[in-house]
């Protein structure tokens, strides 16, 4: 028996996350087959065509979801954030603040339970003069395109209240590895494929072709940093008159109580009128 | 014959324990003087259990636990008071086969309702209120809305545990905290929901719970360190209460009896009216406070009506409620069952015409067969008075005028139907009608952002909905 | 039984607009709640073997052959050759040209023939067409015909044209009962199939059938209910039964045994029988097959153990 030198106790090779992007429920990669280094990572470098696909994979979803009752899109919010409570580690070894991971499935909570108030505190009856009933509530846009700011918290501050109302989303993710890490939560809670769609990659790249895309209804601009930018989309958006959500000059404070205008951005509101006689 | 073979659900996934206490800051005790009665299966007259009877002393423990627990509930982030009350909601959508089970055996409904409405509306209820705990400045109550305090909750029989849900989930959301009295007669899920309380690692004294008669709930409403009354039951109880109420500075909301009309114009959409009118008068065995229970049908209508609400009344299943094809199952008592049979009696004496479709009613337990008069006027007792069980007062009516003055010819005024394919005359008439809510093609619906309550002596203030918060806010 | 007798040809449109409206919700509740029932043991065995005979074994296929159709027959005759007492289906049905086969390999076992006609599935083709296609189909030895209505005109408010055309096919099709499948898919509001319902039986029609089964939406149960309600009010008035045929999409036993409780809840006994109640299907009956199995032998089944046909 030939002698052997006593091998090193063998080291366990990890096995690397591939981050890739998530469109209609599934995660391809990136059409364009292109990635960048993130921390190390490789991240699919989303092009174009993607934000396309995804376009057509939040349009497709869209009037299913704006269909389903308040309550279910209520419960399954609900659940994405039982979900993230369960996967806070993941979040955390990412370098979230476990503090932030708090606040982003309290920040879940609260919309959760907008899903079934918002018609009631945005809507309601009018009392026109003559014998009609007349009545106002609001109801989703449809596809609304996102750029997303950094953090997780601002993640979620974006998404959540474009989605409880009943639109469908594309997002461009800032923070490539914690958005895509999200997507996975939302692939294993109920989040109907589509609902939500992220894209990983430079925004400056993807934005203006969603900022310009005919059937988007929708734009949120939360998460651009350059102001000159954040015009230029504006602008593209004014194309097919586009709702835009630009907040303010000096960023959003995500840990304050968001008020309603996440939501309202991309609400319309219906008004019906009907004769009353017999 | 297509003959359905038993289907029964088992009985095996509630286990009841032969006796409870009562649930005072958190733990269950007995009452101070030992005081008991029994619940029983009012399909079977089987015993389930015996339950402490709460006396004054036990009430004065239970609303110092509340108060105690006050301080801290009330100043609780409202983000937090409401993540309690989604564990509530969760825990009883993960436990609602077996309360569905106990619900049933203990109030004698149909299994299917139990499993498919009751449940499901108490889950929705909590996860509904659960929402607005950190939104009532949103609510439009003003800026900075505040809990009352300590509030009185008295509950009826006939939804033991969907009642509770209405009183304690806004009660909860607001930041108020409670006592609560279930019916004698079905205490089971409310001392079951104390547990899902435990479950939930609710604070202790935020939510207490005394079983016990009429008696037990008087010295609740009347508790003066209670800041807020709540009690859904009889008119003739909700009068007592106002009464005893009054000038103390209590608030109070009650929602009462009801006599309502569910009116049929002739161009209804017959076969789904049809359905209504059942749904309307049967469901629950009747013991609905806004059941259906004067049909107004218009005359060039009321034979074909009738024709196919007889027809359809003899596919109605009524017997054990634990079967999943049952329909109609037992009355809730011996008691409203003497009083159902004592105005069906009146009905038949004073020359209206009863039928009821051919059923065999089981040996024990305590039964009534659907039942309809027809040729029923508005001096009839059987119109005027409600009989709370599955007995349908059939009037008629010759134009929308004279239906909307029948309809609100009545000292109630809970709730309304209207079948017309014409949505105008809907509107207009819902305008003239004087009841809470009004459903149009459609009846006995229920939605936790729904308000309902009634006009008149049907009792004031609403629960559910947005406006269901104001009651609980100062 | 005419039209022109009940209440006069020209009244026709004023007769079905007058009849009472279905609210969507409601009835679409009312089928909901039925299918709740809960069928169990030796009800459920009964239904079984009851789904079974109402079925319409159906092929209605541009690849279909004579092999095809003959093993189909088999199948109908004996659906479980391992099991002598399972009943036999209620029709083979087939398209006209696979009529002789069928007729030929159907002979002496008391299985019905069935054969679409009128240019099925579209009845987009001149009546001469469609009424020739009918003779040759019976000719051929179907004792049963479905046709279907040209839903064009019934959309277009033409109501005379598509009775005079069912009037038409049913002289056309002389003894054999006659099926009009309505297309309640493309019909698209349950006003529209309690009209097309009326339309159809006041035109003579034996039978009442859903759909084609080649439209994204063939038979639901609240259309079935519609359905039943119509021949149960036809019935009281007009006192003449008629049978109804949901068709497309039933596959399973559990769907099966909801139409039976629908029928059972909604019209009665009566209709409780192959003359008055088939399904248009063709993987239900393997699923029937299977769960009846199950119940014998108190294990689940596999499909390895059913043929395929």
């Amino acid at each position: 028996m030939p002698k052997t030198a006593k091998a090193a106790e063998p080291t366990r090779l990890s096995v690397r996350k591939t981050y890739k992007l998530y469109i209609g429920g599934a995660f391809p990669r990136s059409e364009s087959g292109r990635t960048y280094v993130v921390n190390g990572d490789n991240v699919a470098l989303a092009s174009r065509k993607d934000a396309r696909d995804a376009v057509l994979a939040a349009r497709a979803a869209q009037p299913k979801w704006a269909g389903a009752t308040a309550y279910n899109r209520g419960q399954v919010l609900y659940r994405v954030a039982e979900m993230v409570e369960g996967r806070r580690a993941e979040f955390t070894t990412l370098g979230v603040p476990a503090a932030e991971v708090d606040a982003t499935i309290d920040r879940l909570v609260w919309y959760a339970g907008w899903s079934d108030k918002i018609a009631q505190v945005a809507g309601g009856a009018n009392p026109v003069a003559g014998p009609f009933f007349n009545i106002s509530a609001p109801e989703p846009t449809g596809v609304v395109a996102i750029v997303a700011p950094p953090s997780l918290l601002g993640l979620v501050s974006v998404v959540a209240p474009a989605v409880v109302t009943g639109n469908t989303v594309v997002v461009l993710a800032a923070d490539p590895q914690v958005a895509v890490t999200l997507a996975e939560v939302l692939a294993t809670s109920d989040v109907p494929g589509g609902v939500v769609n992220i894209l990983t990659g430079r925004y400056a790249e993807t934005a203006p072709w969603l900022a310009s895309h005919a059937d988007v209804n929708g734009l949120d601009l939360t998460g651009v940093e350059h102001a000159e930018l954040a015009a230029e989309l504006e602008r593209a958006a004014a194309g097919t008159l586009k709702r835009v959500l630009r907040p303010g000059l000096g960023g959003t404070d995500f840990t304050a109580d968001p008020g309603l205008r996440p939501m309202t951005a991309f609400l319309e509101t219906k008004t019906v009128w009907h004769p009353k006689g017999h | 014959m297509f003959e359905y073979a038993p289907a029964p659900e088992s009985r095996s996934v509630v286990e009841i324990a032969s006796s409870y206490g009562l649930f005072i800051d958190g733990s269950f005790e007995q009452a101070v003087d030992g005081n008991v009665f029994k619940t029983v299966n009012p399909a079977s007259e089987e015993v389930l259990a015996e339950v402490a009877a709460a006396g004054q002393e036990d009430v004065d423990r239970a609303v110092a636990a509340a108060r105690r627990a006050f301080a801290s509930w009330s100043a609780m982030p409202g983000s937090e008071r409401a993540k309690y009350l989604f564990r509530i909601a969760r825990i009883i959508q993960e436990r609602s086969r077996e309360l569905a089970v106990l619900e049933s055996l203990d109030n004698g409904k149909p299994i299917k309702e139990s499993r498919d409405v009751d449940l499901p509306l108490v889950a929705a209820h909590f996860f509904y209120y659960a929402g607005w705990a950190d939104k009532l400045a949103y609510a439009g109550f003003g800026p900075d809305p505040r809990p009352l305090g300590v509030a009185g909750q008295v509950i009826p029989w006939n939804f033991p545990l969907l009642m509770l849900a209405w009183k304690i989930a806004p009660a909860l959301a607001t930041g108020n905290t409670v006592v609560l009295k279930p019916a004698e007669t079905t205490p089971l899920s409310a001392l079951f929901f104390a547990d899902v309380c435990r479950q939930a690692e609710l604070p202790p004294g935020v939510v207490n719970i005394v079983t016990g008669a009429g008696d037990t709930g008087a010295y609740l409403v009347q508790h003066p360190d209670v800041n807020k009354v709540a009690f859904t039951g009889s008119t003739e109880v909700g009068r007592e209460i106002a009464r005893a109420v009054a000038g103390t500075g209590k608030r109070l909301t009650l929602e009462l009896g009801g006599k309502a009309a569910n009116i049929v114009f002739d161009d209804a959409p017959i076969d789904q009216a049809v359905e209504g009118i059942v749904n309307g008068i049967f469901f629950n065995q009747g013991h609905v406070c806004c059941a259906g229970s004067r049909l107004l049908v218009q005359e060039s209508i009321a034979e074909e009506l009738l024709t196919s609400l007889k027809r359809r009344m003899a596919t109605l299943r009524v017997g054990d409620p634990l079967d999943k094809n049952t329909d109609v199952g037992a009355i809730n008592s011996a008691a409203q069952l003497a009083r159902i049979t004592e105005l069906s009696e009146i009905g038949a004496t004073e020359g209206a015409e009863r039928w009821s479709p051919a059923c065999q009613l089981p040996d024990r337990g305590f039964w009534f067969a659907p039942t309809i008069f027809t040729g029923v006027t508005q001096a009839h007792r059987i119109a005027r008075e409600e009989i709370f069980g599955p007995v349908l007062s059939v009037l008629t009516f010759r134009t929308p005028a004279e239906a909307i003055e029948k309809a609100n010819n009545t000292p109630y005024g809970l709730s309304a139907g209207i079948w017309t394919e014409k949505g105008s005359r809907i509107l207009s008439v819902a305008d003239k009608l004087r009841a809470g809510v009004v459903w149009a093609n459609t009846f006995n619906k229920f939605d936790p952002t729904s308000p309902f309550g009634g006009y008149k002596e049907s009792g004031y203030g609403r629960e559910g909905g947005r406006h269901g918060l104001e009651a609980y806010l100062a | 039984m005419t039209v022109t007798a009940a209440t006069g040809l020209s009244d026709l449109r004023s007769f079905l607009h007058g009849l009472p409206g279905v609210d969507k919700v409601g009835v679409e509740a009312r089928a909901a709640a039925l299918a709740t029932r809960s069928v169990k043991t030796t009800s459920k065995a009964s239904a079984i073997d009851l789904a079974i005979r109402m079925v319409d074994l159906t092929t209605l296929e541009g690849a279909d052959t004579p092999g095809k159709v003959r093993a189909l027959c088999a199948k109908g005759i004996r659906p479980d050759p391992a099991d002598p007492s399972c009943p036999p289906v209620a029709a083979i049905c087939v398209y006209p040209a696979m009529a002789p086969v069928a007729a030929a390999a159907l002979a002496g076992s008391g299985v019905h023939l069935a054969s679409v006609a009128t240019a099925f599935p579209s009845g987009q083709a001149p009546l001469e067409v469609r009424l020739a296609d009918t003779r040759e189909a019976v000719a051929a030895g179907a004792d049963e015909i479905d046709m279907v209505i040209s839903r064009g005109a019934f959309l277009a408010g033409d109501y005379r044209r598509v009775f005079e055309e069912i009037v038409a096919v049913k002289e056309a099709a002389g003894a054999a009962h006659l099926k009009v499948i309505l297309e309640t898919g493309e019909l698209a509001t349950y006003d529209n199939v309690r009209r097309a319902s009326w339309l159809a039986m006041l035109a003579g029609a034996d039978f009442i059938k859903t759909s084609t089964g080649k439209v994204a939406v063939n038979a639901t149960l609240p259309v079935t209910l519609v359905m039943l309600e119509a021949v149960r009010d036809f019935r009281d008035r007009h006192g003449r039964q008629v049978g109804v045929k949901p068709a497309g999409g039933i596959k399973t036993t559990k769907d099966a045994i909801k139409y039976l409780v629908m029928i059972n809840e909604t019209v009665g006994d009566d209709w409780l029988h192959p003359d008055w109640f088939r399904f248009g299907a063709s993987s239900l009956l393997n699923d029937l097959l299977m769960q009846r199995t199950k119940l014998t032998t108190g294990h689940y089944a596999g499909p390895d153990y059913f043929t395929l046909d």
